[in-house]
């Protein structure tokens, strides 16, 4: 490369959200002085995304939605570019150049690039009024285009369906969900689970439509292809002012395009959050992670998962040689007052070694499912009274052995107590306090 | 780092601490008070466990690396640099329970009607917490866990640079 470098930098994070912030944090612990630069794309400092459903139904701003005090890139000595968008990344260069023709030269390069929404191949889909819900701007895009009391139909019944479902529905719109499997939720749910959510979400006066599809997204008669009505695979017809696509997210990986870096679903990286190129790692949801209930990496697109491994890379680049002990699926929610949690595999296939516990069925009352093989926790769902889920989520973490003491897993008094003394003590003991 | 050690050889389960934590985080700070008058009484940050014939009380280890705090989506929850106590922005929380999910000691409590956690904040306010000055058989402890102090990876580590 001919060019000088317009700027130079140590430590060079692309990406503001969680995996941007933990590998910031984590640099900052490690390497009080070392220039780190933060590039965004979007124009806010580090906000909350999941709280972007709060922003929609007015019940948060930006302010309040902020991940980090305002005060925090200063503080920490953060150099910040907002607004400012990656187009090409040359590892043996060690650059990256932005779309305004800005090169920044890096020593320690972080993806933390995240995700993006997909756009199902749907009839009509580059219609006005389909909007995708990932981004603050997503957001804004609704208050300002979709009117309070129109109708609103959501294309899919995952986490961000569900939640643009409610936020919604908060902002006094109607909702069709539209889900293709035969019930919501089904990645991170059992049967009986999804029965729970569908059913606060109808008492909240959503439409849920599971096992059916949007075929066909009906524009307004005019020029202005507005959103009139979608058509459903069995023929009906639901108007509505809006369309949101909700079908799931893919890793955002534009940047690895053209690079050596070795790349599977995600981009590929060891225990230390090093990709295959030296100096410049991944996390977050565009990168795979170790999965330790499964013992093999994969996507796992969850916040702590982000965070979490951010942090680790942070570490890294900072010259510490830390590893991240892993991650797997695992959700919480609250919709409509009703508390969810859930994690790792909570419906084994029929003939799979998996054996099932679980609270007998009640038609009202706390449910509670734990999915155990070889005596190990491998799954669970905890739905209305979630006190005690971390307990076992821990035991799942740790591989204990349950034997003995598995049906109070699922039991109302489920607490640290009905572990065995060994184990709760040793939980519980950390090493040679002294007392004030 | 001062944390708090429940000493579950000498609790009774009597449940002390739980009424003494409600009472330090009521309104009005007088028991009499907080019971009879206050409407809505917090919950108690502490918590007895009990199986059987076992008691061990349990509020937040304020660990030297908080899962709560790494999976926290909102940024309410962190560990005070100075103090190290893991402290609660309640104007920050939205209940999303992620951090009751990741707590293995349940020591956060979801507070569903209210869509926000509650947890133990180690009385900041007080010299010696609520819980360990009114438990009758000091099966509460406050301990300075000196060899914890500020302790992160990155300390830990410091001796293995690459």
């Amino acid at each position: 490369m001919g060019r000088t470098d317009a700027l130079r930098t140590r430590y060079l994070i692309v990406g503001n959200s969680a995996g941007g912030i933990g590998a910031a944090e984590a640099i900052r612990d490690a390497d009080r002085t070392g220039p780190i630069t933060v590039l965004s794309e979007e124009p806010y400092p580090a906000y909350s995304r999941p709280l972007i459903s709060e922003y929609l139904s007015g019940q948060r701003s930006l302010r309040e939605m902020l991940l980090r005090e305002p005060a925090f890139y200063t503080e920490n000595g953060i150099d910040c570019l907002l607004g400012r968008k990656a187009v090409r990344l040359d590892v043996e260069d060690r650059s990256l150049e932005l779309a305004d023709g800005t090169s920044i030269g890096w020593e320690r390069l972080l993806l933390a690039t995240g995700g993006r929404p997909i756009v199902p191949k749907v009839k009509g889909i580059d219609k006005k009024g389909v909007f995708t819900f990932t981004t603050l701007d997503d957001a804004k895009a609704m208050r300002a285009q979709v009117p309070p009391g129109s109708t609103v139909v959501v294309i899919g019944g995952g986490l961000i369906g569900v939640s643009v479902s409610q936020a919604l529905t908060r902002r006094g719109n109607s909702v069709v969900l539209v889900e293709l499997m035969d019930r919501v939720l089904s990645a991170a749910l059992d049967k009986r689970a999804s029965r729970l959510v569908e059913k606060r979400l109808r008492d909240a006066g959503i439409v849920v439509i599971t096992g059916h599809a949007v075929e066909e997204i009906v524009g307004t008669n005019g020029n202005d292809q507005r959103v009139a009505a979608v058509i459903l695979n069995d023929g009906r017809r639901i108007e509505c002012r809006a369309v949101v696509a909700a079908i799931g997210v893919l890793p955002r990986t534009e940047l690895v395009a053209g690079t050596t870096l070795r790349m599977n679903r995600g981009i590929v990286v060891d225990r230390h959050m090093a990709t295959s190129c030296p100096d410049v790692y991944a996390c977050g949801d565009a990168a795979e992670a170790y999965d330790f209930l499964r013992g093999e990496d994969r996507l796992t697109p969850i916040w702590p998962n982000a965070y979490m491994g951010g942090r680790i890379a942070g570490y890294n680049m900072a010259g510490l040689r830390v590893a991240y002990d892993g991650t797997t699926n695992m959700n919480s929610f609250n919709y409509f007052h009703l508390a969810v949690v859930s994690a790792g595999i909570v419906d084994p296939p029929s003939g799979s070694p998996c054996r099932v516990i679980q609270t007998p069925p009640a038609k009202s009352g706390p449910y509670r499912r734990v999915v155990l093989q070889d005596n190990r926790v491998v799954g669970m769902v905890f739905v209305g009274d979630i006190q005690s889920s971390g307990i076992v989520l821990g035991l799942m973490k740790e591989r204990v052995d349950v034997r003995g003491f598995q049906r109070a897993l699922v039991s109302d008094g489920l607490s640290l107590a009905s572990l065995p003394a060994g184990l709760r003590r040793t939980l519980l003991a950390r090493p040679a306090p002294a007392t004030v | 780092m001062k944390r708090i050690y429940a000493n579950e050889d000498a609790c009774i389960g009597c449940r002390l601490c739980e009424l003494y934590c409600q009472v330090e985080h009521s309104q009005s700070r007088d028991i009499l008070r907080a019971f009879k008058r206050e409407r809505a009484l917090p919950p108690p940050r502490i918590r007895i466990h009990q199986a059987a014939e076992s008691f061990v009380a349990v509020q937040c280890q304020h660990c030297p690396e908080p899962p709560c705090v790494y999976a926290c989506l909102t940024g309410a929850l962190r560990k005070d640099p100075v103090s190290s106590v893991v402290t609660l922005d309640s104007e920050r929380c939205v209940g999303c329970w992620t951090c009751v999910m990741v707590c293995p000691f349940s020591a956060i409590t979801p507070s569903l009607a209210e869509d926000v956690i509650v947890k133990c904040d180690l009385c900041p306010e007080l010299d010696v917490p609520a819980c360990v000055a009114g438990c009758p058989n000091r099966a509460l402890l406050l301990l300075d866990d000196t060899k914890e102090t500020g302790q992160t990876p990155a300390a830990v580590a410091a001796g293995e640079r690459i």
